[in-house]
Protein backbone atom coordinates (compact mmCIF):
# COMPACT_ATOMS: atom_id res chain seq x y z
CA UNK A 1 0.00 0.00 0.00
CA UNK A 2 1.48 2.96 -1.43
CA UNK A 3 1.91 6.45 1.26
CA UNK A 4 -0.65 8.81 -0.54
CA UNK A 5 1.97 11.98 -1.78
CA UNK A 6 -0.02 14.95 -1.03
CA UNK A 7 -0.59 13.85 3.21
CA UNK A 8 1.53 15.02 5.55
CA UNK A 9 2.97 12.67 8.50
CA UNK A 10 3.82 12.12 12.35
CA UNK A 11 6.00 9.40 13.59
CA UNK A 12 3.89 8.31 15.79
CA UNK A 13 1.52 7.17 12.27
CA UNK A 14 -1.22 9.82 12.21
CA UNK A 15 -1.48 11.71 8.73
CA UNK A 16 -2.71 15.14 8.35
CA UNK A 17 -4.58 16.45 5.17
CA UNK A 18 -4.62 20.56 5.24
CA UNK A 19 -7.21 22.04 4.08
CA UNK A 20 -7.70 25.23 2.00
CA UNK A 21 -9.97 26.77 4.62
CA UNK A 22 -6.73 26.77 6.91
CA UNK A 23 -7.71 23.43 9.03
CA UNK A 24 -5.91 20.15 9.46
CA UNK A 25 -7.67 16.83 8.72
CA UNK A 26 -6.33 14.07 11.05
CA UNK A 27 -6.47 9.83 10.50
CA UNK A 28 -4.59 7.11 11.33
CA UNK A 29 -2.13 5.82 8.47
CA UNK A 30 -2.56 2.26 6.91
CA UNK A 31 0.56 0.84 8.66
CA UNK A 32 -0.84 1.62 11.93
CA UNK A 33 -3.97 0.12 11.26
CA UNK A 34 -1.96 -2.64 10.06
CA UNK A 35 -0.20 -3.10 12.70
CA UNK A 36 -3.38 -2.99 15.28
CA UNK A 37 -5.20 -5.37 13.54
CA UNK A 38 -9.48 -5.49 13.91
CA UNK A 39 -10.19 -1.97 15.20
CA UNK A 40 -13.05 -1.67 18.19
CA UNK A 41 -13.28 1.66 20.02
CA UNK A 42 -11.98 4.64 19.06
CA UNK A 43 -12.39 7.60 20.88
CA UNK A 44 -12.00 11.28 19.51
CA UNK A 45 -11.09 14.55 21.46
CA UNK A 46 -14.17 16.51 22.07
CA UNK A 47 -15.26 19.21 19.67
CA UNK A 48 -14.07 22.86 20.98
CA UNK A 49 -11.07 21.43 22.38
CA UNK A 50 -7.66 23.38 22.44
CA UNK A 51 -4.85 20.85 21.41
CA UNK A 52 -1.55 21.83 21.73
CA UNK A 53 1.23 20.00 18.99
CA UNK A 54 1.86 17.12 20.55
CA UNK A 55 -0.50 16.21 23.08
CA UNK A 56 -2.45 13.03 23.61
CA UNK A 57 -5.89 13.63 22.36
CA UNK A 58 -7.55 10.42 21.57
CA UNK A 59 -7.16 6.38 21.18
CA UNK A 60 -7.51 3.64 19.01
CA UNK A 61 -8.13 0.10 20.21
CA UNK A 62 -8.23 -3.09 18.31
CA UNK A 63 -9.21 -6.60 19.70
CA UNK A 64 -5.50 -6.79 20.30
CA UNK A 65 -4.05 -3.70 21.49
CA UNK A 66 -5.08 0.12 22.53
CA UNK A 67 -2.85 2.86 21.11
CA UNK A 68 -3.15 6.96 21.97
CA UNK A 69 -3.90 9.46 19.00
CA UNK A 70 -0.96 12.93 19.27
CA UNK A 71 -2.52 16.10 17.65
CA UNK A 72 -0.08 16.64 15.19
CA UNK A 73 -0.29 20.13 14.98
CA UNK A 74 -1.85 22.93 17.29
CA UNK A 75 -5.61 24.46 16.82
CA UNK A 76 -8.80 23.78 18.24
CA UNK A 77 -10.87 20.42 17.19
CA UNK A 78 -13.62 21.68 14.90
CA UNK A 79 -15.45 18.22 13.31
CA UNK A 80 -14.76 14.95 14.88
CA UNK A 81 -16.43 12.05 12.29
CA UNK A 82 -19.03 10.72 14.98
CA UNK A 83 -19.73 7.68 12.30
CA UNK A 84 -15.94 5.83 14.03
CA UNK A 85 -18.14 5.72 17.24
CA UNK A 86 -20.06 2.74 15.55
CA UNK A 87 -17.79 1.52 12.95
CA UNK A 88 -14.69 1.50 14.00
CA UNK A 89 -13.40 -0.84 11.23
CA UNK A 90 -13.92 1.61 8.86
CA UNK A 91 -9.91 2.75 9.63
CA UNK A 92 -9.06 -1.10 8.53
CA UNK A 93 -11.45 -0.68 5.43
CA UNK A 94 -9.47 2.55 4.07
CA UNK A 95 -7.58 4.38 6.80
CA UNK A 96 -6.91 7.78 4.29
CA UNK A 97 -10.73 8.30 3.66
CA UNK A 98 -11.48 6.95 7.99
CA UNK A 99 -10.87 10.27 9.09
CA UNK A 100 -11.04 10.87 12.78
CA UNK A 101 -11.15 15.01 13.26
CA UNK A 102 -10.01 18.26 12.13
CA UNK A 103 -8.52 21.08 13.75
CA UNK A 104 -8.12 24.82 13.16
CA UNK A 105 -4.33 25.22 12.44
CA UNK A 106 -3.27 27.82 15.50
CA UNK A 107 0.49 27.76 14.24
CA UNK A 108 1.06 27.57 10.29
CA UNK A 109 4.92 27.35 11.16
CA UNK A 110 4.14 23.84 12.39
CA UNK A 111 3.56 22.10 9.60
CA UNK A 112 7.15 22.17 8.41
CA UNK A 113 7.87 19.89 11.28
CA UNK A 114 5.35 17.11 9.32
CA UNK A 115 7.17 14.67 7.44
CA UNK A 116 6.31 14.43 3.70
CA UNK A 117 5.30 10.89 2.07
CA UNK A 118 8.61 9.96 1.19
CA UNK A 119 10.29 10.52 4.95
CA UNK A 120 7.01 8.64 6.49
CA UNK A 121 7.62 5.79 4.10
CA UNK A 122 11.39 5.47 5.03
CA UNK A 123 10.08 5.22 8.83
CA UNK A 124 7.65 2.75 7.61
CA UNK A 125 10.91 0.45 5.75
CA UNK A 126 12.41 1.06 8.65
CA UNK A 127 9.69 0.11 10.92
CA UNK A 128 9.66 -3.29 9.02
CA UNK A 129 13.61 -3.90 9.01
CA UNK B 1 16.63 -16.96 19.63
CA UNK B 2 15.54 -18.78 17.05
CA UNK B 3 11.64 -19.59 17.65
CA UNK B 4 10.62 -23.39 17.36
CA UNK B 5 8.09 -23.54 14.46
CA UNK B 6 5.08 -26.24 13.81
CA UNK B 7 5.34 -28.77 11.04
CA UNK B 8 2.59 -26.41 9.64
CA UNK B 9 4.85 -23.25 10.02
CA UNK B 10 5.14 -23.21 6.11
CA UNK B 11 1.09 -23.09 5.35
CA UNK B 12 1.01 -20.46 7.78
CA UNK B 13 3.31 -18.55 5.40
CA UNK B 14 1.86 -19.61 2.32
CA UNK B 15 -1.30 -18.04 3.71
CA UNK B 16 0.27 -14.66 4.49
CA UNK B 17 -0.37 -15.00 8.04
CA UNK B 18 0.69 -12.36 10.74
CA UNK B 19 3.09 -14.10 12.74
CA UNK B 20 4.17 -13.77 16.08
CA UNK B 21 6.32 -14.87 18.99
CA UNK B 22 3.90 -16.84 21.77
CA UNK B 23 6.11 -18.36 24.03
CA UNK B 24 9.32 -19.12 21.74
CA UNK B 25 7.36 -20.42 18.72
CA UNK B 26 6.62 -18.64 15.79
CA UNK B 27 2.73 -18.63 15.34
CA UNK B 28 -0.13 -17.25 13.69
CA UNK B 29 -1.63 -14.31 15.35
CA UNK B 30 -3.84 -13.89 12.01
CA UNK B 31 -4.81 -14.64 8.43
CA UNK B 32 -6.00 -11.01 7.77
CA UNK B 33 -8.96 -10.44 9.97
CA UNK B 34 -8.85 -11.54 13.49
CA UNK B 35 -12.71 -10.99 13.82
CA UNK B 36 -13.59 -12.75 10.64
CA UNK B 37 -11.78 -15.63 11.81
CA UNK B 38 -13.79 -15.14 15.04
CA UNK B 39 -17.26 -15.18 13.79
CA UNK B 40 -16.54 -17.98 10.86
CA UNK B 41 -15.56 -20.32 13.97
CA UNK B 42 -18.84 -19.18 15.85
CA UNK B 43 -20.94 -19.87 12.32
CA UNK B 44 -19.39 -22.16 10.03
CA UNK B 45 -16.09 -23.55 10.92
CA UNK B 46 -12.34 -22.16 12.01
CA UNK B 47 -9.35 -23.99 12.44
CA UNK B 48 -6.75 -23.64 14.96
CA UNK B 49 -2.66 -25.05 14.47
CA UNK B 50 -2.31 -26.25 17.99
CA UNK B 51 1.07 -28.33 16.90
CA UNK B 52 2.65 -26.00 19.64
CA UNK B 53 0.87 -27.53 22.72
CA UNK B 54 2.46 -31.04 23.67
CA UNK B 55 0.99 -34.12 24.09
CA UNK B 56 2.39 -36.82 26.63
CA UNK B 57 1.59 -40.18 26.96
CA UNK B 58 1.44 -42.05 30.28
CA UNK B 59 1.16 -45.60 30.96
CA UNK B 60 2.20 -48.35 32.84
CA UNK B 61 0.70 -50.91 35.45
CA UNK B 62 0.34 -47.52 37.72
CA UNK B 63 0.05 -44.93 35.43
CA UNK B 64 -3.55 -44.79 36.72
CA UNK B 65 -2.38 -44.38 40.87
CA UNK B 66 0.41 -41.70 39.61
CA UNK B 67 -2.78 -39.56 37.72
CA UNK B 68 -4.29 -40.26 40.71
CA UNK B 69 -1.74 -38.36 42.93
CA UNK B 70 -0.55 -35.57 40.11
CA UNK B 71 -3.97 -34.17 39.00
CA UNK B 72 -6.13 -32.26 40.88
CA UNK B 73 -9.65 -33.42 39.01
CA UNK B 74 -10.00 -37.33 39.45
CA UNK B 75 -9.07 -39.73 36.95
CA UNK B 76 -10.93 -42.35 37.55
CA UNK B 77 -14.18 -40.44 36.39
CA UNK B 78 -12.06 -41.80 32.77
CA UNK B 79 -14.23 -45.34 32.53
CA UNK B 80 -14.28 -45.77 29.30
CA UNK B 81 -11.77 -45.65 26.81
CA UNK B 82 -11.23 -42.41 25.02
CA UNK B 83 -13.36 -40.27 27.93
CA UNK B 84 -11.71 -36.81 28.49
CA UNK B 85 -11.42 -34.72 31.64
CA UNK B 86 -9.98 -31.29 32.35
CA UNK B 87 -7.77 -30.80 35.14
CA UNK B 88 -5.02 -28.85 36.84
CA UNK B 89 -1.54 -29.97 38.03
CA UNK B 90 -0.60 -27.89 41.29
CA UNK B 91 1.94 -27.66 43.41
CA UNK B 92 2.06 -28.42 46.73
CA UNK B 93 1.36 -25.14 48.09
CA UNK B 94 -2.02 -25.69 45.39
CA UNK B 95 -0.32 -23.44 43.33
CA UNK B 96 -1.51 -24.42 39.39
CA UNK B 97 1.76 -25.42 37.68
CA UNK B 98 -1.03 -26.14 34.10
CA UNK B 99 -3.71 -26.93 32.94
CA UNK B 100 -4.31 -29.80 30.84
CA UNK B 101 -6.71 -32.17 29.18
CA UNK B 102 -6.47 -36.08 30.38
CA UNK B 103 -7.86 -38.50 28.22
CA UNK B 104 -8.01 -42.20 28.45
CA UNK B 105 -6.27 -44.38 25.53
CA UNK B 106 -6.82 -47.39 27.46
CA UNK B 107 -6.47 -49.68 30.78
CA UNK B 108 -3.80 -48.21 32.21
CA UNK B 109 -2.57 -46.03 29.20
CA UNK B 110 -3.56 -41.98 29.58
CA UNK B 111 -2.57 -39.10 27.22
CA UNK B 112 -2.40 -35.41 29.18
CA UNK B 113 -2.09 -32.49 26.54
CA UNK B 114 0.02 -29.26 28.18
CA UNK B 115 0.49 -25.69 27.02
CA UNK B 116 3.59 -24.85 25.00
CA UNK B 117 4.81 -22.49 27.37
CA UNK B 118 4.94 -24.82 30.42
CA UNK B 119 5.67 -28.08 28.68
CA UNK B 120 9.39 -28.22 29.84
CA UNK B 121 8.66 -27.86 33.33
CA UNK B 122 5.42 -29.90 32.98
CA UNK B 123 7.67 -32.33 31.97
CA UNK B 124 10.10 -32.37 34.46
CA UNK B 125 7.77 -32.33 37.01
CA UNK B 126 6.12 -35.64 35.39
CA UNK B 127 9.34 -36.94 35.52
CA UNK B 128 10.51 -36.25 39.32
CA UNK B 129 6.68 -37.24 40.46
CA UNK B 130 7.26 -40.57 38.61
CA UNK B 131 10.64 -41.43 39.79
CA UNK B 132 8.89 -43.08 43.12
CA UNK B 133 6.87 -45.29 40.69
CA UNK B 134 9.95 -46.70 38.82
CA UNK B 135 9.43 -48.58 35.43
CA UNK B 136 5.75 -48.84 36.43
CA UNK B 137 5.02 -45.34 34.60
CA UNK B 138 6.24 -44.63 31.34
CA UNK B 139 6.09 -40.98 30.27
CA UNK B 140 6.64 -40.43 26.44
CA UNK B 141 6.34 -36.90 24.86
CA UNK B 142 4.94 -36.88 21.89
CA UNK B 143 6.68 -33.98 20.09
CA UNK B 144 5.79 -36.49 16.49
CA UNK B 145 2.17 -35.49 17.00
CA UNK B 146 0.84 -32.69 14.87
CA UNK B 147 -2.36 -30.86 16.41
CA UNK B 148 -5.05 -29.59 14.68
CA UNK B 149 -8.25 -27.98 16.18
CA UNK B 150 -11.34 -27.52 13.90
CA UNK B 151 -14.11 -25.58 15.88
CA UNK B 152 -17.73 -24.33 14.71
CA UNK B 153 -21.22 -25.82 13.91
CA UNK B 154 -20.09 -27.48 10.58
CA UNK B 155 -16.41 -28.43 12.25
CA UNK B 156 -17.10 -32.45 12.06
CA UNK B 157 -19.00 -32.39 9.00
CA UNK B 158 -15.99 -30.84 7.75
CA UNK B 159 -13.64 -32.67 9.21
CA UNK B 160 -15.79 -35.75 8.00
CA UNK B 161 -15.19 -34.63 4.21
CA UNK B 162 -11.73 -34.01 4.33
CA UNK B 163 -10.12 -36.26 5.84
CA UNK B 164 -10.28 -40.21 4.71
CA UNK B 165 -11.51 -42.46 7.73
CA UNK B 166 -12.36 -39.62 10.28
CA UNK B 167 -15.70 -40.48 9.56
CA UNK B 168 -15.84 -43.93 10.66
CA UNK B 169 -13.81 -43.24 13.33
CA UNK B 170 -15.62 -40.26 14.88
CA UNK B 171 -19.43 -39.97 13.87
CA UNK B 172 -20.71 -41.32 17.22
CA UNK B 173 -18.11 -39.83 19.25
CA UNK B 174 -20.08 -37.83 22.11
CA UNK B 175 -18.80 -34.31 23.40
CA UNK B 176 -15.50 -35.03 25.45
CA UNK B 177 -15.04 -38.33 23.71
CA UNK B 178 -12.32 -39.13 21.92
CA UNK B 179 -10.97 -42.09 18.92
CA UNK B 180 -8.17 -43.11 18.32
CA UNK B 181 -7.16 -44.87 14.71
CA UNK B 182 -4.52 -46.42 12.80
CA UNK B 183 -2.84 -42.82 12.37
CA UNK B 184 -5.42 -40.11 13.10
CA UNK B 185 -6.85 -39.43 16.55
CA UNK B 186 -9.87 -37.54 16.95
CA UNK B 187 -11.27 -36.20 20.06
CA UNK B 188 -14.52 -34.03 20.16
CA UNK B 189 -12.81 -31.45 22.37
CA UNK B 190 -11.84 -27.87 21.46
CA UNK B 191 -11.17 -24.15 23.05
CA UNK B 192 -13.75 -22.14 21.60
CA UNK B 193 -17.22 -23.29 23.30
CA UNK B 194 -17.99 -24.55 19.95
CA UNK B 195 -18.70 -27.84 18.74
CA UNK B 196 -15.66 -29.29 16.72
CA UNK B 197 -12.87 -31.94 17.06
CA UNK B 198 -8.79 -31.64 18.07
CA UNK B 199 -6.74 -33.98 15.38
CA UNK B 200 -3.31 -35.38 16.23
CA UNK B 201 -1.72 -37.24 13.88
CA UNK B 202 1.81 -37.65 12.55
CA UNK B 203 3.78 -34.66 11.99
CA UNK B 204 4.01 -35.97 8.29
CA UNK B 205 0.72 -36.33 8.09
CA UNK B 206 0.03 -32.53 8.61
CA UNK B 207 0.04 -30.47 5.81
CA UNK B 208 -2.03 -33.10 3.62
CA UNK B 209 -4.75 -32.80 5.95
CA UNK B 210 -4.03 -28.80 6.49
CA UNK B 211 -4.72 -28.40 2.57
CA UNK B 212 -7.76 -30.99 2.40
CA UNK B 213 -9.69 -28.98 5.48
CA UNK B 214 -8.89 -25.77 3.80
CA UNK B 215 -10.46 -27.23 0.53
CA UNK B 216 -13.31 -28.13 2.44
CA UNK B 217 -13.78 -24.50 3.41
CA UNK B 218 -12.49 -24.57 7.02
CA UNK B 219 -11.20 -21.24 7.43
CA UNK B 220 -7.39 -20.84 8.93
CA UNK B 221 -7.71 -18.72 12.05
CA UNK B 222 -5.03 -17.49 14.42
CA UNK B 223 -4.04 -16.89 18.29
CA UNK B 224 -5.86 -13.48 18.18
CA UNK B 225 -9.31 -15.35 17.41
CA UNK B 226 -8.37 -18.15 19.74
CA UNK B 227 -7.97 -15.68 22.34
CA UNK B 228 -11.74 -13.88 21.51
CA UNK B 229 -13.23 -16.95 21.48
CA UNK B 230 -11.81 -18.78 24.39
CA UNK B 231 -12.41 -15.48 26.75
CA UNK B 232 -16.12 -15.52 25.20
CA UNK B 233 -16.33 -19.07 26.31
CA UNK B 234 -15.32 -18.60 29.88
CA UNK B 235 -12.23 -20.30 29.37
CA UNK B 236 -9.29 -19.22 31.51
CA UNK B 237 -5.32 -18.68 29.85
CA UNK B 238 -2.70 -20.11 31.44
CA UNK B 239 -0.28 -17.30 32.41
CA UNK B 240 -2.84 -15.11 31.99
CA UNK B 241 -6.06 -16.29 34.45
CA UNK B 242 -3.54 -18.34 36.53
CA UNK B 243 -0.37 -19.70 37.47
CA UNK B 244 1.46 -21.30 40.50
CA UNK B 245 0.20 -17.94 42.25
CA UNK B 246 -3.29 -18.40 42.85
CA UNK B 247 -5.15 -21.69 43.44
CA UNK B 248 -7.83 -22.90 41.58
CA UNK B 249 -10.44 -22.50 43.67
CA UNK B 250 -9.50 -19.11 43.37
CA UNK B 251 -9.50 -18.35 39.54
CA UNK B 252 -12.92 -19.99 38.77
CA UNK B 253 -11.75 -23.49 38.14
CA UNK B 254 -12.78 -25.32 41.62
CA UNK B 255 -15.30 -27.13 39.18
CA UNK B 256 -12.49 -29.31 38.55
CA UNK B 257 -11.26 -30.26 41.85
CA UNK B 258 -12.12 -33.20 43.41
CA UNK B 259 -11.86 -33.17 47.03
CA UNK B 260 -14.42 -35.90 47.76
CA UNK B 261 -12.35 -39.17 48.01
CA UNK B 262 -9.14 -37.68 49.49
CA UNK B 263 -6.37 -39.46 46.95
CA UNK B 264 -3.99 -37.31 48.65
CA UNK B 265 -3.22 -35.36 45.32
CA UNK B 266 -0.14 -32.77 44.86
CA UNK B 267 -1.62 -29.57 46.74
CA UNK B 268 -4.66 -31.39 48.38
CA UNK B 269 -3.61 -30.64 52.13
CA UNK B 270 -2.59 -26.72 50.92
CA UNK B 271 -6.14 -26.37 48.79
CA UNK B 272 -7.86 -27.77 52.65
CA UNK B 273 -6.38 -25.42 54.31
CA UNK B 274 -5.49 -21.77 52.41
CA UNK B 275 -9.12 -20.15 52.51
CA UNK B 276 -9.16 -18.75 49.02
CA UNK B 277 -8.10 -14.99 49.01
CA UNK B 278 -10.16 -14.04 45.35
CA UNK B 279 -13.52 -14.73 43.85
CA UNK B 280 -13.24 -15.29 40.04
CA UNK B 281 -15.79 -13.75 37.90
CA UNK B 282 -16.60 -12.45 34.42
CA UNK B 283 -17.36 -8.36 34.03
CA UNK B 284 -19.41 -6.53 30.96
CA UNK B 285 -18.63 -2.87 30.42
CA UNK B 286 -21.41 -0.72 30.59
CA UNK B 287 -19.84 2.09 28.67
CA UNK B 288 -18.01 2.69 25.97
CA UNK B 289 -13.75 1.29 25.81
CA UNK B 290 -12.25 -1.87 26.07
CA UNK B 291 -10.96 -4.09 29.43
CA UNK B 292 -7.81 -5.59 29.15
CA UNK B 293 -5.88 -7.74 31.51
CA UNK B 294 -4.11 -6.25 35.20
CA UNK B 295 -6.84 -3.29 35.11
CA UNK B 296 -7.64 -2.25 38.77
CA UNK B 297 -10.91 -3.06 39.43
CA UNK B 298 -13.07 -1.20 42.62
CA UNK B 299 -16.19 -3.57 44.19
CA UNK B 300 -18.35 -2.51 47.21
CA UNK B 301 -15.65 -5.39 49.42
CA UNK B 302 -12.71 -3.95 48.01
CA UNK B 303 -10.10 -4.07 45.19
CA UNK B 304 -9.43 -6.80 42.45
CA UNK B 305 -8.02 -6.67 38.91
CA UNK B 306 -8.84 -8.27 35.76
CA UNK B 307 -6.64 -11.10 34.41
CA UNK B 308 -8.31 -10.97 30.64
CA UNK B 309 -10.20 -8.85 28.66
CA UNK B 310 -11.16 -7.75 25.26
CA UNK B 311 -13.72 -7.17 22.97
CA UNK B 312 -16.30 -9.71 22.27
CA UNK B 313 -16.89 -9.63 18.47
CA UNK B 314 -19.75 -12.35 19.18
CA UNK B 315 -22.07 -9.36 22.27
CA UNK B 316 -20.07 -6.34 20.57
CA UNK B 317 -19.17 -4.96 23.96
CA UNK B 318 -15.99 -5.42 25.85
CA UNK B 319 -15.62 -8.41 28.41
CA UNK B 320 -12.95 -9.58 31.19
CA UNK B 321 -12.64 -11.99 33.91
CA UNK B 322 -11.47 -10.72 37.04
CA UNK B 323 -10.21 -11.51 40.34
CA UNK B 324 -12.11 -10.11 43.24
CA UNK B 325 -12.67 -10.03 47.22
CA UNK B 326 -14.16 -13.02 48.25
CA UNK B 327 -17.94 -13.08 48.66
CA UNK B 328 -18.26 -10.55 45.01
CA UNK B 329 -21.71 -11.86 43.95
CA UNK B 330 -23.18 -12.03 40.22
CA UNK B 331 -24.55 -8.63 39.56
CA UNK B 332 -22.32 -6.96 41.20
CA UNK B 333 -21.63 -3.03 40.00
CA UNK B 334 -18.14 -1.96 40.16
CA UNK B 335 -15.68 0.32 38.33
CA UNK B 336 -12.80 -0.51 35.99
CA UNK B 337 -9.40 2.04 35.51
CA UNK B 338 -9.66 2.10 31.64
CA UNK B 339 -6.97 4.32 30.43
CA UNK B 340 -7.08 6.51 33.58
CA UNK B 341 -10.72 6.63 33.99
CA UNK B 342 -13.14 4.68 36.19
CA UNK B 343 -16.02 2.59 33.84
CA UNK B 344 -18.75 1.15 35.29
CA UNK B 345 -19.13 -2.85 34.44
CA UNK B 346 -21.02 -5.32 35.64
CA UNK B 347 -20.10 -9.36 37.22
CA UNK B 348 -21.33 -11.66 35.39
CA UNK B 349 -20.42 -15.55 35.21
CA UNK B 350 -17.47 -15.92 33.67
CA UNK B 351 -18.91 -18.19 30.62
CA UNK B 352 -20.50 -15.44 27.74
CA UNK B 353 -20.89 -17.46 24.69
CA UNK B 354 -21.46 -20.74 23.93
CA UNK B 355 -22.00 -22.62 20.67
CA UNK B 356 -23.08 -19.41 18.90
CA UNK B 357 -25.49 -18.23 21.96
CA UNK B 358 -24.98 -15.62 23.80
CA UNK B 359 -25.18 -16.52 27.66
CA UNK B 360 -25.58 -12.68 28.74
CA UNK B 361 -28.88 -11.25 29.16
CA UNK B 362 -29.71 -8.49 27.45
CA UNK B 363 -27.08 -8.69 24.82
CA UNK B 364 -28.08 -11.18 22.03
CA UNK B 365 -25.09 -12.41 19.43
CA UNK B 366 -24.36 -10.11 16.85
CA UNK B 367 -26.12 -10.73 13.49
CA UNK B 368 -23.98 -12.19 10.85
CA UNK B 369 -22.39 -9.17 8.94
CA UNK B 370 -21.35 -8.93 5.19
CA UNK B 371 -17.75 -10.60 6.50
CA UNK B 372 -19.55 -14.17 6.44
CA UNK B 373 -19.45 -16.19 3.36
CA UNK B 374 -22.37 -16.19 0.99
CA UNK B 375 -24.46 -19.47 1.78
CA UNK B 376 -22.72 -20.11 5.16
CA UNK B 377 -24.93 -21.83 7.69
CA UNK B 378 -25.92 -19.92 10.54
Amino acid sequence: MSVPADLKYTDSHEWVRLEADGTATVGITHHAQDLLGDLVFVENPAPGRVLRKGEECGVVESVKAASDIYAPLSGAVVAVNAELETAPEKINQGAYEAWMFRLKVADAAEVAGLLDAAAYQKLVEADAH
Amino acid sequence: MTLRRTVLNGEHHALNARMVDFGGWEMPLHYGSQIAEHQHVRRDAGMFDVSHMLAVDVGGDDARSFLLRLLANNVDRLQAAGAALYSCMLDEKAGVLDDLIAYRLGAGRYRLVVNAATADKDLAWLHARAADFGAAVRIVSRRDLAIIAVQGPQAREKVWNAIAGAQALSRDLAPFRAAQGERLFVARTGYTGEDGFELMLPEEDAPAAWQALLRAGVVPAGLGARDTLRLEAGMNLYGQDMDESVTPLECGLGWTVDLAEGRGFVGERALRSIPARFTALGLVLLERGVLRPHQEVQTPLGAGLTTSGSFSPTLQVSIAFARLPPGTQEGAQVQVKVRDKWLQARTVKSAFVRRGRSLLAGHPAAPATATREPGAPQ
